[in-house]
């Protein structure tokens, strides 16, 4: 039986989870042939509506970019810092499952704790970039491409405060005991939706930039 | 057996739940089915009064009602119909209808109460987020309502809110501010609780299915919830996305949808570059697929009642699935057929013709396969099969004008005309709210224990069967002769001046189907109560695993044992077999016992 956590082994909070799930109850994962779990299937449905949700908002870009009153925007500098912050954000939380993996529990804790700092880093730097545009005149109803800019990474970034408060929640459980090698589930979720999440962030970036 | 095995044994065991968490507060998905499906129904008669006044001021207008003047004194000021509030009826009826009664009786009702109990579950597999999903749907039922009562009135756009009109707030008109503002909130709140229950229905749908539930034997309705759930989650985000964009530009100052030169109260506006185009096909780029997530459900649910008291199995199984499956696909790329007068390409027009008319294939392979269940049936006449069996003749009805309007050559002509009215209300209106009620009259003894009453539901039946084709089948003429929609006053136009006689029947038959609705929801409340009980577990004498359920159903669904399945859910008349059903979980050759 492979040590789960400190504090499980310390102080006794409970039995182990089994090694397999719990089956014939109709609730997680029963008798069902599937071979992937409710939560995983949750995950991925929430992330294709969200592709969706940004295919929309593409397909209005791409409509409206052929107008006389585009006006494309330069973005500031301060774009590629925050597309920086959320890729290492996206480099942690993997070090975070490696470390989760080899139940290193302490390693586990920091590299949450650096996933979520950067994270908020993020959303931090978003809205110096905001202000800073603003700032310098580039105003939501300055130009349609402005309009986009704001328009996009405000839904981003209310997305990314999703993230957080997933990464708030698994940190919970990290920090109660509560993850180990074969029960992390929770984690890697989070970890998907995350780098999704980045890879999103990507995308617009070279939509607007490029697009 | 594992742990939660032992704790669901306990829950049977000390079910004393207090009222509030048992009936108000829970997330057991039989009782939020239940609440989606009173909710819906509390909708339903407030779209229903709306069309009633339309009705009353298309066959009379101009007219004066004293009465009507002293309840209403804006609506009727002068006791004559206000213009702005007969558009905002058009609006809301269609609003209320489409999204408040259709997408929520049947995926919300019908989907949560039947999925864990066909499938052979205790509950969905996220039950909190399903109750959630309830409760953020009543909030947005509250909101679109409350767009009646505020400043303005509600909306004046119809539920397609075409922008700019949409977009410029109250300047627009007098439902174009407060009231769009509730609509566009009310219509995001219903996204986001329609988002939690499709995400909850494919998961509980693929992953808790119980031992020997195999895709292929997966009742036609689950079939169905499972399709229309997928197309929800990929269609209403594009609705979100528009109208996030359509929120900034009536709050935000953006032109996403406003173009330049838009002169409003002798002012030249600042927008520009925008395209109100955009709207429309962001708007029905969702808008088609969700008339398939009204109909594919109907569908399901009718095919299985069909099967049921025709005591055959469906007709070709698999060619339902399959057509159910490239209906939803191919409703994704005919969007512009709602838009052929908007100046499209005529070559874009031709191509969505063709994908239009491509979708008359899978749906008359359905159509073939029930005529094949029905085949030489010795059918049982229940209400549940009356309307089932309604639902297949204003399907047909409906869809056959679907045909014409498809054609861009011949919509020019029909398009927005009532014509138009006639085709979508039979085929997205009726033919789903047929296959509801047949749900309904089907599946009460299981929700309440009760048999709704069968003389009143043959009323029922034979009341809106009749009064549903007086309506509806005049409007394809009246569409032919001209006759726009959403116009406030028929006779304000000569050429229309004739039509006035056809307009009175329809609406004289609008009141007497309403009518023939009450004695619907009399038997419906009463019989919550005062029914007739149900002694037996499957009194339809039914294969799927709901029926080997009590009525109604306990907590938990399924005794300490979940079933096993050992067949698909169209066993009837099995040669050999003792009785004409076979349940799912009867083992192979215990059929002849």
């Amino acid at each position: 039986m492979p040590v789960l956590t400190e504090d499980r082994v310390s102080d006794g909070i409970g039995a182990p989870p089994p090694l397999t799930p719990p089956s014939g109850d109709g609730r997680g994962e029963p008798d069902s042939s599937f071979p992937v779990s409710s939560k995983q299937i949750a995950t991925w449905l929430l992330m294709t509506g969200i592709a969706m949700l940004f295919a929309g908002l593409t397909s209005a870009y791409i409509v409206l970019r052929g107008v006389p009153t585009w006006d494309k925007i330069p973005l500031p500098p301060q774009v590629w810092v925050n597309t920086l912050l959320l890729l290492a954000s996206s480099l942690t939380l993997e070090l975070a499952r490696r470390s989760v993996r080899a139940d290193k529990v302490v390693a586990l804790r920091q590299w949450l704790g650096i996933t979520a700092v950067l994270g908020i880093a993020f959303v931090s730097g978003q809205i110096v970039l905001w202000r800073e545009m603003t700032a310098s005149g580039v105003l939501l109803t300055s130009t349609l491409h402005s309009s986009f800019f704001y328009v996009l990474s405000g839904i981003h970034a209310v997305h990314i405060l999703g993230g957080l408060i997933a990464l708030v929640l698994v940190s919970v459980k990290a920090w109660s005991g509560r993850l180990s090698s074969i029960s992390f589930e929770p984690l890697r979720l989070c970890a998907t939706y995350w780098h999704f999440m980045g890879g999103v962030w990507l995308y617009l970036i070279l939509l607007l930039v490029f697009g | 057996m594992g742990n939660m095995q032992v704790e669901h044994a306990t829950e049977h065991a000390h079910p004393q739940l207090g009222f509030w968490r048992k009936y108000v507060f829970s997330t057991d998905h039989k009782i939020i089915g239940i609440q989606y499906m009173i909710t819906a129904m509390t909708m339903a008669v407030v779209g229903g009064l709306l069309s009633m006044f339309m009705r009353l001021q298309l066959a009379w207008p101009g007219h004066a009602w004293p009465a009507l003047g002293k309840i209403f004194p804006v609506a009727f000021a002068g006791n004559i119909m206000d213009p702005a509030f007969y558009v905002s009826l058009v609006t809301m009826h269609g609003t209320i209808m489409v999204f408040f009664l259709f997408t929520a009786v049947l995926t919300g009702a019908f989907g949560n109460f039947l999925i864990p109990l066909q499938i052979g579950a205790r509950d969905m597999a996220f039950p909190f987020l399903n109750a959630l999903s309830y409760w953020v749907f009543l909030l947005s039922c509250i909101v679109i309502i409350s767009a009646l009562f505020v400043a303005g009135g509600a909306p004046l756009g119809g539920w397609t809110a075409y922008a700019p009109l949409s977009a410029l707030g109250e300047a627009s008109g007098p439902g174009e501010g407060a009231g769009m503002t509730l609509w566009i909130t009310a219509l995001g709140l219903f996204t986001v609780s329609g988002l939690m229950g499709g995400l909850n229905y494919v998961t509980t749908i693929l992953t808790m299915r119980t031992k020997g539930m195999s895709m292929m034997r997966l009742p036609l309705t689950q079939w169905s919830l499972l399709i229309t759930a997928v197309l929800g989650l990929l269609a209403f985000p594009v609705l979100l996305a528009a109208a996030i964009l359509l929120t900034f530009d009536r709050v935000g100052g953006t032109s996403f949808f406003i173009p330049s030169g838009i002169i409003m109260n002798n002012r030249l506006l600042g927008n520009s570059g925008g395209h109100p185009l955009l709207w429309q096909h962001l708007f029905w780029f969702f808008g088609h697929p969700e008339v398939y997530i009204v109909i594919l459900p109907a569908m399901g649910m009718a095919s299985d009642i069909l099967s049921t008291f025709c005591r055959k199995p469906i007709f070709s199984y698999k060619m339902m699935v399959y057509s159910m499956v490239s209906i939803a696909g191919l409703s994704f790329i005919v969007w512009g057929h709602h838009m052929f007068v908007s100046g499209m390409s005529p070559f874009l027009g031709s191509v969505f013709t063709m994908t239009t008319l491509v979708i008359a294939v899978p749906s008359a392979v359905k159509t073939f396969n029930w005529l094949g269940t029905i085949w030489g049936a010795r059918i049982r006449f229940t209400t549940a099969s009356l309307f089932a069996i309604g639902f297949i003749s204003v399907f047909v009805s409906g869809g056959l004008s679907g045909i014409f309007l498809g054609s861009s050559a011949a919509d020019i002509y029909l398009q927005d005309t009532y014509f138009v009215v006639a085709h979508f209300h039979l085929v997205m209106a009726i033919a789903p709210l047929f296959a509801a009620f047949g749900g309904i009259y089907f599946w009460f003894p299981k929700m309440f224990g009760r048999f709704m009453n069968e003389t009143l539901g043959k009323l029922h039946f034979w009341g809106s069967l009749i009064g549903v084709y007086a309506v509806f089948f005049p409007m394809h003429i009246l569409g032919i002769t001209g006759h726009m929609r959403r116009i406030y006053d028929p006779l304000f136009y000569d050429f229309l001046k004739p039509d006035k006689g056809m307009n009175i029947f329809v609406s004289v038959s609008a009141f007497c189907l309403a009518t023939v609705q009450l004695v619907f929801l009399a038997n419906f409340f009463v019989s919550i109560f005062a029914g007739r009980r149900v002694k037996e577990n499957n009194p339809w004498q039914a294969t799927t695993l709901e029926w080997e359920t009590p009525c109604p159903t306990g907590h938990g669904n399924f005794g300490d044992e979940l079933p096993v399945v050992h067949r698909w859910a169209f066993d009837y008349s099995v040669p050999g077999a003792k009785n004409d059903f076979v349940p799912q979980t009867v083992p192979p050759g215990a059929e002849k016992v």
